[in-house]
């Protein structure tokens, strides 16, 4: 009889998780897809498939372009990442030096940061090199969030890499780029691809810099963009439109999470970083 | 322990140089120098239209006396707000973040059919954009429209709609309510890392014992996921007492809600006072210095170092 107790109970709470985790998606989704008056009705489910707000998202705004600029934000951020944070690592993972835990601590300090306790001097740093209102900018800004993160994940990873793969290598004369390119490479993709896809979502989620740096619709990342949706009159929120904004940029990262969720659970208990 | 490292010390140092100047060098351009201006700014009049052209004020952007009257962020009643604001959503967030975490974990480590894809959609609110989800919550507790209040009407929880975000009393409840909802997963995942390192036996024997469930995990599971618990809420108070997104996109720069994060932005872009703003921004490092200092004392460094490798380790083992 308890276990029968027990197993309903697990039930419950399983379906509670799940509803308490999925519910607002739905109902985003369920929003996105209602027409003119109908967005102003609450309902649990969908009546009919309306494309209109999408439609009108792509037509009417510079939408598109915010999400191509996320995208171009986002893959020079990743790369940028992992190239220092590569090289990085393998310095902090397999040469002993001295200083090195102390630089590994003011690594991890830096994220920990306020982000508005930079704004201020990355404001006229960006000014400065005139990057202000341009992608650059931003991805350059980014690294600040991206980078301590990827050397924590990376410098973690290559510590657990066996010594005598590399041992060989010095045997047989290999120098120390040799090895990162040819041996540690080859073994580091999976550590690369979370680290990287993990630093892809908080470029891609990122706001504060974004809606700072950037002045004008065509330079936009998508969370400025749906934060700065208007309609067609000022004091009227376009709500059928904003979800069908929020659906579109989210999706693809449900979809990310869902195809590498072993490895991003993984990559961020590893760095234990902010998400 | 590497042999190669006591043969060829020299050129090794030179290599570790090599590789870690252009990491190091993008660190001090994107923190080191603008967390350094940010800190001069403080001490200066600078205005974000001309921040070149400036005079250094002191201490006049913190506190001043003139004519007799307290002028700076410090006698500035607006920051007083922020600063109760912040501590309040922090301290309530982060405690509803650990709680939650902790029974969300249970129930992931527990055996049962599509468990994987229940732990992937557990990370959906995670993975969602912080600025989409507070859109999603505004829309959800809209006034008129939204979801929440239809269904606690239909509920009978409820008589009327509640106007959630522009209300004082529950504007912070909301705001605290999306940032719990987000982040949880983050406290679950680390804590159902640890959850797979505590061994079998320990369970089995306090099960032969017929130890209760409850005691089991207040005297077993809890001292055992207590560091990896430690680091969690760590991160997440860092986290929380930085909050700016939730609470911009929900409730913009409203008085009830207004955090630390937002103020120091008003003043630097609204108000374009960069001296005034900046300072406003250094106290906030200040504060969150603080708190990290004073959580750390209390949980002992050593342990919460210990922490930071076991949550690695279950990673490993979780993934």
């Amino acid at each position: 009889m308890t276990r029968y107790a027990a197993r309903a109970g697990l039930a419950f709470a399983v379906a509670l998780l799940l509803i308490w985790s999925l519910f607002p998606l739905y109902y985003a989704v369920l929003t996105s897809m209602e027409s003119g008056s109908g967005v102003f009705q609450v309902r649990w489910w969908p009546d009919a498939v309306d494309l209109g707000n999408y439609r009108a998202l792509f037509a009417g705004s510079n939408f598109g372009r915010s999400i191509l600029n996320s995208i171009m934000v986002a893959t020079l951020v990743v790369a940028a990442s992992l190239l220092l944070g590569l090289t990085a690592a393998h310095a902090l993972g397999r040469i002993r030096f001295r200083g090195r835990r102390l630089l590994l601590m003011a690594v991890l300090a830096v994220s920990m940061f306020p982000q508005v306790a930079v704004l201020s001097g990355m404001f006229t740093l960006i000014r400065g090199l005139g990057l202000y209102n341009s992608l650059w900018g931003l991805a350059l800004a980014y690294l600040l969030f991206t980078l301590p993160f990827t050397v924590w994940v990376l410098t973690t990873f290559i510590r657990e890499l066996p010594v005598e793969i590399e041992e060989a290598a010095i045997m047989d004369g290999a120098g120390p780029f040799t090895i990162l390119i040819r041996i540690f490479l080859p073994l580091m993709w999976p550590a690369m691809a979370t680290t990287g896809l993990i630093a892809f979502i908080i470029a891609w989620n990122e706001f504060l810099f974004a809606l700072t740096f950037t002045l004008t619709d065509t330079m936009r990342t998508v969370p400025v963009a749906i934060a700065l949706l208007t309609g067609a009159s000022q004091y009227e929120l376009p709500w059928g439109m904003i979800m069908a904004a929020s659906v579109t940029v989210t999706l693809p990262l449900v979809a990310l999470v869902l195809v590498f969720q072993r490895r991003l659970v993984a990559g961020l208990t590893a760095g234990a970083v902010k998400g | 322990m590497i042999g190669a490292v006591m043969r060829r010390p020299r050129s090794l140092q030179a290599t570790a140089a090599l590789f870690l100047s252009p990491m190091v060098l993008a660190l001090a351009v994107v923190a080191v120098w603008p967390l350094a201006r940010t800190i001069w700014f403080g001490f200066t009049d600078a205005s974000l239209t001309a921040p070149a052209d400036y005079t250094l004020v002191g201490l006049a952007n913190y506190l001043e006396v003139y004519d007799g009257a307290w002028y700076g962020v410090l006698a500035d009643p607006q920051w007083w707000q922020a600063l109760r604001n912040t501590l309040v959503f922090a301290a309530a967030s982060v405690t509803a973040e650990t709680v939650l975490g902790v029974g969300m974990a249970l129930v992931l480590n527990a055996r049962f059919p599509g468990r994987g894809l229940v732990r992937a959609a557990v990370l959906v609110p995670w993975a969602i954009p912080t600025v989409v989800s507070a859109k999603m919550w505004a829309w959800m507790l809209h006034d008129q429209f939204g979801i929440i209040n239809a269904g606690a009407m239909a509920l009978g929880l409820i008589d009327r709609p509640m106007a959630w975000l522009a209300s004082s009393d529950t504007a912070m409840l909301s705001v605290i309510l999306v940032d719990v909802w987000k982040t949880t997963p983050f406290v679950a995942l680390l804590t159902l890392a640890a959850l797979q390192t505590v061994p079998r036996d320990c369970y089995e024997a306090a099960r032969v014992d017929g130890i209760p469930p409850w005691r089991v995990f207040l005297h077993i599971t809890l001292p055992l996921i207590r560091p990896a618990l430690a680091v969690a809420v760590v991160f997440r108070l860092l986290d929380a007492l930085r909050v700016f997104d939730v609470v911009y996109v929900m409730t913009g720069e409203a008085e009830a809600t207004m955090t630390l994060s937002i103020h120091a932005r008003q003043q630097l872009v609204q108000f374009q006072d960069m001296g005034y703003g900046s300072a406003s921004a250094t106290l906030l490092f200040l504060v969150i210095g603080l708190v990290t200092v004073a959580y750390l004392a209390v949980l002992r460094p050593d342990r919460a170092a210990s922490g930071q490798r076991m949550a690695g380790h279950a990673g490993e083992a979780g993934g």
